[in-house]
């Protein structure tokens, strides 16, 4: 057993090859030095300046890959295709919005201590799910229990009647039906179908500062690097390869001993931790926060960022999640009417052609030349 | 290359019959396995209708019968995959199958092959011995789980046994029909189960591959019990265990494989009445 006695640096280094932790790195160096100092040193009118709009845009879709690679390791490594993810996300983005809300104080537009929602609504305290949501820590707390407590209790239920496949991912389209309506109801207390908006400051620092946007860019890009070495660290441990023996033969894996039940319901849980803790840090972004995020063509829309990428690779789905977001963001610009059309089309094609996405595709073009 | 004789190397240490997470199994009467008019019914239909016998251990005991006759619904119940409707179910003296979940079973120490070879595709011949391997199977152990030197020899003779040793990196959907057939045998015997359920295991076997299934199985018999079902009566005849004959959901015939195919009731059953 004197291998269980390696230090843990050279445990953390042994999770991936050389060639990842270089490519790790520059990305580290272009995201979180490059990036930040060409957006905060250089004026507007430099050809270089990185400008507010791509810091934005970029940062959610950091926030959108750390979902995909959140989905891939129920959907591409254990063979469970979840169409609820956004909920998830959007629980996670609730839970901090509520401490954004606080953080509004006064400064709304009625100038009362409750949300501008709740004054509209004529309510004259906060709800009791309110209370301490104006301590960062209390709502931090929140993120990272609430939808991850969600997704226990379905996972339980579900998993423990053995509901799998398309079933399965009818059930999770379901859910994520049922919240977006809860949601959209003013006596819900999340401020209706307007959710939440109009942050003005985040532990006290203005929400729209150059500075500020910088700092929760790079915290999502260190989210997003955590979430790779983490995800790197299951997939290659026996727990990943369990995970994987699920996705291909479940009935072996019981016949083996082991339980699926506890596999699934751990990465399942785990998953949507990513995917809240990934919400959270997405909104104060975005600035905005609404049901719309939990309608059902947003979850599926994920599990095409990680189709696209490729399943079952990590590296895929951050490639999926930025091409497709990418695309809509120049999409939804240049021809509005055509976005849909276009995601639907990418769909076809991946499905059709390239089953294991386009890290697939690169590898089968490196094999054929080799 | 060959079997080591009398499946010596199986018995080695503490593991086969000895070996510690298994000690729940009461063996003393010398029995492990007791059906007890059992019934499984599908709508309406008696997959099993009244199935009683008993398995003994260290015993080769084979399985025939026409389609239909309830052989595989038979291991089904033993497994714990379906549930009887009525009738009991023991594991040894004290474990009643019909109260546990696949997974407690199969720690318990029942292996199970299926007709169709079933194997994890993507992953390498090596590592589906690995997840086969009879260690902690819970999620926490899994996240920390490092192969120990004693683990990796036992994995290297495995592989030699089951002559997949050159193949050991390739991943499992690469190997032929009959690889994959001697991968489940071999995941089932790193599982150091007391008792293997073999479901047609040597079906799309070359003849060769065949006989050395049959080599290494009567090897097996003794230090743990097998069940096998199979329908190639020229390896049941190889195998030279006790026959049971299924027809209808139960017992039909039991003997040896001599008396059983002289019997009236078996060739009528086999060439229709």
């Amino acid at each position: 057993m004197a291998e269980m006695r390696t230090p843990l640096t050279f445990r953390i280094l042994a999770v991936m090859p050389r060639a990842g932790w270089f490519a790790m790195g520059l990305f580290a160096l272009l995201t979180l030095v490059l990036m930040p100092v060409l957006h905060l040193t250089l004026p507007p009118e430099h050809p270089l300046h990185v400008s507010t709009y791509v810091i934005t845009l970029m940062g959610k879709i950091l926030c959108y890959a750390i979902v995909a690679v959140a989905m891939d390791l129920v959907w591409g490594y254990t063979g469970i295709l979840s169409l609820g993810h956004g909920v998830f996300f959007a629980l996670g983005g609730y839970a901090f919005g509520m401490y954004l809300m606080r953080q509004i104080g006064r400064d709304g537009v009625y100038q009362s201590d409750l949300p501008d929602f709740m004054v509209f609504l004529d309510w004259k305290e906060l709800p009791w799910y309110w209370t301490g949501t104006d301590s960062f820590l209390w709502a931090l707390f929140l993120v990272l229990t609430i939808p991850a407590g969600v997704a226990y209790l379905f996972g339980y239920f579900a998993f423990r009647s053995r509901i799998r496949g398309v079933y399965f991912s009818i059930i999770t389209q379901a859910m994520t039906l049922a919240f977006m309506l809860l949601f959209f109801r003013n006596e819900t207390g999340f401020g209706g179908n307007n959710g939440f908006t109009d942050f003005k400051r985040i532990l006290g620092y203005d929400i729209t500062a150059p500075q500020t946007r910088v700092t929760l860019f790079a915290l999502s890009v260190l989210m997003l690097m955590l979430t790779l070495l983490l995800a790197r660290y299951l997939v290659t441990s026996k727990y990943g390869r369990v995970l994987q023996a699920i996705r291909d033969a479940e009935s072996r894996v019981m016949f083996l001993g082991y339980n699926p039940f506890h596999y699934k319901l751990s990465i399942w849980t785990l998953s949507a931790l990513l995917c809240a803790i990934a919400g959270a840090l997405y909104v104060p972004q975005v600035g905005i926060i609404n049901p719309s995020e939990m309608s059902p063509a947003n979850s599926i829309e994920m599990a095409i960022w990680v189709a696209v990428g490729g399943r079952g690779t990590l590296i895929g789905p951050v490639i999926g999640a930025f091409l497709v977001n990418l695309s809509k963001s120049y999409f939804t610009v240049a021809f509005p009417d055509y976005w849909l059309f276009f995601l639907g089309a990418l769909f076809v094609i991946v499905t059709l052609w390239l089953p294991d996405g386009l890290v697939g595709l690169s590898k089968r073009l490196r094999r054929g030349e080799g | 290359m060959n079997p080591p004789p009398n499946g010596e190397f199986w018995a080695d240490g503490a593991s086969a019959l000895g070996h510690t997470r298994q000690a729940g199994v009461d063996l003393t009467h010398g029995v492990i396995v007791y059906l007890e008019d059992v019934v499984v019914s599908f709508d309406g239909f008696k997959a099993l209708n009244g199935l009683s016998m008993n398995i003994d251990v260290g015993e080769l005991r084979c399985v025939i019968g026409p389609n239909g006759a309830g052989k595989t619904t038979m291991m089904d119940v033993i497994t714990g995959k379906t549930r009887p409707d009525s009738g009991s179910c023991f594991f040894g003296q004290t474990l009643d199958l019909t109260r546990m979940s696949e997974a407690q079973i199969a720690q318990a120490g029942i292996g199970r092959k299926f007709q169709k070879p079933t194997v994890f595709e993507q992953l390498t011949v090596f590592e589906n011995l690995e997840l086969a391997l009879n260690t902690d199977k819970r999620v926490r152990k899994s996240l920390f789980a490092r192969l120990d030197g004693a683990a990796r020899r036992k994995i290297a003779e495995t592989l030699d046994l089951i002559r997949l040793a050159p193949m050991a990196d390739r991943t499992a959907g690469q190997l032929s029909h009959g690889q994959k057939q001697w991968l489940e045998i071999g995941m089932l015997l790193v599982q150091e189960p007391k008792l293997l359920l073999l479901d047609e295991p040597v079906a799309g076997m070359t003849d060769e591959e065949t006989e050395r299934t049959a080599e290494l199985f009567k090897s097996l018999a003794g230090k743990h019990s097998l069940v096998v079902v199979e329908h190639d009566m020229a390896f049941v005849r190889e195998l030279g265990g006790k026959v049971t004959v299924l027809h209808e959901g139960s017992v039909l015939v039991e003997g040896d494989m001599a008396s059983v195919q002289n019997d009236r009731r078996v060739i009528e059953v086999y060439l229709g009445r």
